[in-house]
């Protein structure tokens, strides 16, 4: 199963999903979707990572940095996500708003 | 061993008031917990100075405990230092001053809690207003006592004795706050203790402007202020002794009179004793702080730091010792006089302060200096003792006014067995601490003045003791007087002995301790044990080798004993005549009314507060009286001079500064300010096209680093196409 | 290429397909709700990708975690603050044309690189049950951050406690 489908598909696979991703962070208006894109740009990192686990790694049995690294990346995603959505409920009681356009107090 | 931590004494105190101020003044009671715990570690510590100071004994003089590490800052070769100076006279004084202030401290805890009646008719009992703040003051007042008794040089020495004036004027002025009326502290009591706090920093100032001008002479002429240095009997005195500008009077002359003025503000000498018995208004435990272990002791002190100089000066033909001696015995006669007309039992306190100040400097001033220390020292714990139990008669009985009470003995036990054991103490009765102590003053007077060797001063040692005999009389009947007016007789005002209750524990307990040491710390030096002449009199003082008197217990040392002993006594008895024999009733004068026109005399005080010009009155307000409206005419000359004369030279001037001015500015306005605005401008036009770049959108930001990612992207693209 | 070769190649499409499908879903829906909705379908696929790479825990990590965990948080969030969601005019903001084209030169670079490496392969068939090891490099190796990781969770709760309490 593993010699039926190569690297590149998984590494492509995931190279679209974080474009998605970062269109989604980058042209959503609501805040919430612009944190939806964050984690789907995670979860892109993620494929990556395991992939070069187990194609990559010369023992994946004893070597497993791979999918240790994942899970700690879905913890701090986790972490992450606690924090921007308190964020984005803070700000939407404080303004009224989770466009993030109306959100520019670092304005010029 | 101790020794070495001798600079740490005044640290606890003043820890004490930083953490008081700091966090702990919301909370009363731990307020004064922390104050009471600072004084004990002060204690403890100054105590292992004091037993280490004891065991070495006379020798201690001549090679005082000295360490100067704390450099403060330099000045020509030399450098300003700060440190620790222990000699016998400043051991004892550690002892003495924590101790004190201990049961001060201890007391104020239940005095600073008033009661009151309020609508309803029952009695509360609710804390001073301002608890902490009084702790925190006492503190810092203690702590300054204590740094100036352990001072290694005159500036140290200056330093606390300044802030102890602020603080002084602090605790005096303590109940002039207005937040007060809801406290049952009506207005004029208000205003008198304002006038009070701010007359007694005014006449104290006067006498620190005369110690600061001594200082600076000193300074200049022997280029130091450290004890150690400056008592040195080689090298100093001889620059000293050079004739000053003014004159008949050397240098060490003009220092010693000009440091003498520090004392008579400080100790409330004639004539700038004034402030004392205003600063009455303060609460009770401040009067017994100021009057017996702190501030007119410092000015004491003074005196004994700086005695090598008076000698010195007296034996080589100065006059400054005489002056000490003539002022002290005249104000100890003198305050004594209006003490016996006084109706406030604390004023009447207060004038004896005066009068027991005298006596200590009539003694320095003949040359007993150990018997004027001792007298220090006892007067401490027996003053202390006579205001604490006068502020429990007050916080009792609800007044000061002595013809309100009578008969309070029964009501308040404890406190009169006290009171009057500091009252026999003050009167120099068998065998209570200040018999002792003013026997020995008048015995050195007797022995100096009429079968010592005549000398020059012989005159002038006779005056004295004729003063304070008579002092003593005085002093034995105004303070039978008021033992008579106070706790004998039948209560002249129903309702104040109605309210009349003995003191809790926290009050007594204090008195107890200091009528306990009042009783038996006199026998220290009495005749035929002497250990404090031993200890303070054989080794002489630093620069000055030759011991002081020896008690020799001959036969004009029981005569001078049964002398002072029977004038004592004859004061009492007649007071007894006067005021115990038949009591004075309600409504009636004061019998002493009767002598007429002296008795006005004395209860206006000889009127030297209209003199002045700054008198209280009892409603709060100031009078102002000759010696401020000539002061103000003067002013108002100098006013007119200052206006006619140097401002039309001010003006002249400033008018030529303004036509330059007027050039320069043109100058400044039209090409500097061009050249700097265009600068400005330019930047500013090109930064208002620029930060138009800071969309303040946090995804615009993103995409231009998507851009970058991009640009990159694009790069290796065209890399790996060619 | 065998059978077992053929279905796998095709599962393999059908699962990228659904996710990149859940994936554009996500991020083009104007109602967020719905967004949120096809971002769980993502995060299936996504596990899904995992178990094909033989990684089971991890794809069980993946639907505990984000599914169980992350995605309902950001659907509790959603409605949370739901009253704008009615009368957006539209979900994306007016730059987002400019980030589609920068986006799709950067995947395009990407794919390109991705073709280009010649990528070292090792294949070999794993045997075992590997999440014992994985316990054990945890706990050692990886103690450290494993620890911090733990802290920052705390950091985490207590913060976004105080960010969103009233």
């Amino acid at each position: 199963m593993i010699n039926d489908i190569p690297l590149v598909y998984y590494l492509s696979l995931s190279a679209a999903l974080f474009c998605v991703g970062l269109f989604g962070a980058l042209a959503r208006r609501n805040a919430i979707a612009v944190l939806m894109g964050i984690e789907l740009m995670l979860n892109a990192v993620n494929i990556n990572f395991v992939a070069f686990w187990r194609y990559g790694s010369v023992n994946p049995i004893l070597n497993q940095a791979g999918i240790v690294f994942a899970l700690f990346v879905i913890t701090v995603a986790a972490a992450e996500a606690a924090v921007g959505l308190a964020l984005v409920i803070s700000i939407y009681r404080s303004r009224d708003t989770v466009n993030v356009e109306e959100i520019d107090l670092l304005k010029w | 061993m101790i020794q070495n931590f001798t600079l740490f004494i005044p640290v606890f105190p003043l820890l004490a008031f930083a953490i008081i101020v700091l966090l702990t003044r919301r909370n009363n009671r731990l307020s004064a917990w922390i104050a009471i715990v600072g004084i004990i570690m002060a204690l403890v510590l100054s105590l292992g100075v004091f037993l280490e100071s004891l065991a070495e004994g006379p020798e201690l003089a001549q090679h005082p405990f000295y360490a100067a590490p704390i450099v403060w800052y330099p000045y020509g070769l030399a450098t300003m230092n700060f440190g620790w100076f222990v000699d016998p006279i400043g051991s004892v004084m550690l002892f003495m001053v924590p101790t004190v202030c201990l049961m001060i401290f201890i007391y104020s805890v239940a005095y600073m809690r008033h009661s009151h009646v309020d609508e309803q008719g029952h009695h509360i009992q609710e804390d001073d207003p301002r608890y902490s703040h009084f702790f925190a003051y006492i503190s810092l007042f203690t702590a300054m006592m204590l740094l100036l008794v352990i001072s290694s040089s005159l500036l140290q020495f200056f330093i606390a004795w300044e802030v102890m004036g602020f603080c002084s004027y602090a605790l005096i002025g303590f109940w002039s706050f207005r937040g007060l009326k809801e406290h049952h502290i009506d207005e004029a009591q208000v205003g008198r203790a304002r006038g009070a706090s701010i007359k007694a920093f005014l006449v104290t100032r006067v006498g620190d402007i005369l110690l600061l001008t001594g200082m600076i002479l000193l300074l200049l002429v022997t280029g130091t202020l450290d004890f150690t240095q400056m008592f040195n009997p080689d090298g100093l005195n001889n620059v000293l002794l050079a004739d000053s500008p003014l004159p008949g009077m050397t240098w060490l002359t003009l220092i010693a009179l000009l440091i003498f003025g520090g004392t008579v503000g400080k100790s409330a000498q004639f004539p700038l004793h004034i402030w004392l018995p205003d600063a009455m208004e303060g609460p009770t435990p401040v009067s017994a702080l100021i009057h017996a272990a702190t501030m007119v002791s410092a000015g004491i002190f003074l005196i004994i730091r700086m005695f090598p100089l008076f000698v010195v000066d007296s034996q080589t033909g100065g006059n400054a010792m005489m002056w000490v001696a003539i002022i002290g015995a005249f104000t100890a006669i003198f305050a004594a006089t209006i003490g016996l007309a006084q109706n406030d039992i604390k004023r009447v306190l207060a004038y004896s302060t005066i009068s027991q100040l005298g006596y200590m400097l009539a003694a320095l001033g003949i040359g007993a200096f150990v018997a004027g220390s001792f007298h220090l020292i006892m007067h401490a714990f027996f003053k202390a003792l006579l205001f604490l139990a006068a502020g429990a008669v007050i916080h009792s009985v609800g007044t000061n006014d002595m013809l309100k009470m009578g008969g309070l003995w029964r009501k308040m036990p404890i406190t009169f067995i006290t009171f009057m054991i500091g009252a026999f103490a003050l009167m120099g009765i068998f065998p209570f601490a200040g018999f002792w102590s003013k026997d020995e003053i008048l015995l050195e007077a007797l022995r100096a003045g009429f079968y010592g060797e005549a000398s020059p001063q012989t005159q002038t040692i006779r005056f004295v003791y004729i003063c304070l005999a008579i002092a003593a009389f005085l002093t034995a009947l105004y303070t039978g007087r008021q033992i008579f007016l106070t706790f004998f007789g039948k209560p002249r005002d129903e309702h104040a002995y109605e309210h009349a209750h003995e003191s809790p524990i926290t009050m007594w307990a204090p008195l107890a301790v200091l009528a306990t040491f009042t009783t038996f710390l006199g026998l220290w030096n009495a005749p035929f044990i002497g250990a404090f002449t031993h200890y303070i009199g054989e080794g002489g003082l630093m620069g000055l080798p030759q011991a002081f008197e020896h008690t020799a217990f001959d036969q004009l040392a029981w005569i001078s004993m049964f002398l002072s002993l029977g004038i004592a006594i004859g004061g009492l008895i007649v007071a007894y005549l006067i005021y115990g024999f038949r009591p004075v009733a309600a409504g009636q004068p004061d019998p002493f009314a009767r002598l007429g026109i002296i008795y006005k005399v004395l209860v206006n005080k000889y009127w030297l507060d209209e003199l002045y010009g700054y008198k209280i009155n009892l409603d709060g307000t100031v009078q102002r009286g000759l010696l401020i409206r000539f002061a103000g005419a003067l002013s108002r000359g100098s006013y007119w001079l200052d206006r006619k004369v140097i401002d039309g030279l001010v003006n002249l001037a400033g008018w030529f500064g303004r036509i330059l001015a007027r050039l320069w500015g043109w100058f400044d306005a039209r090409i500097i300010d061009g050249i700097v605005n265009a600068t400005a401008s330019v930047t500013g036009e090109i930064a208002g096209w620029w930060r138009t770049m800071q969309t303040g959108d946090v995804q615009n930001y993103a995409l231009i680093a998507a851009a970058g990612a991009m640009a990159f992207a694009i790069i290796f693209l065209l890399r790996s196409f060619t | 290429m065998d059978l077992i070769g053929i279905i796998s190649q095709v599962v393999f499409f059908l699962v990228a397909a659904l996710t990149l499908a859940a994936a554009f879903a996500t991020v083009l829906l104007r109602n967020v709700f719905h967004a949120g909705l096809a971002l769980v379908g993502t995060f299936f696929g996504v596990a899904a990708i995992y178990l094909m790479l033989e990684a089971e825990f991890l794809a069980i990590v993946q639907v505990l975690i984000y599914i169980g965990a992350i995605a309902v948080l950001i659907l509790f969030a959603i409605m949370l603050t739901r009253s704008l969601m009615k009368n957006e005019d539209s979900g994306m903001n007016k730059q987002w044309a400019w980030a589609a084209i920068a986006i799709s030169t950067l995947f395009l670079g990407m794919f390109i690189v991705i073709l280009q490496v010649p990528w070292l392969l090792n294949t070999s068939v794993i045997g075992t049950d590997i999440v014992p090891f994985l316990g054990t490099e945890l706990l050692t190796t990886y103690l450290l951050p494993f620890e911090i990781v733990s802290v920052l969770l705390l950091a985490t709760l207590i913060g976004a406690f105080i960010i969103a309490r009233e």
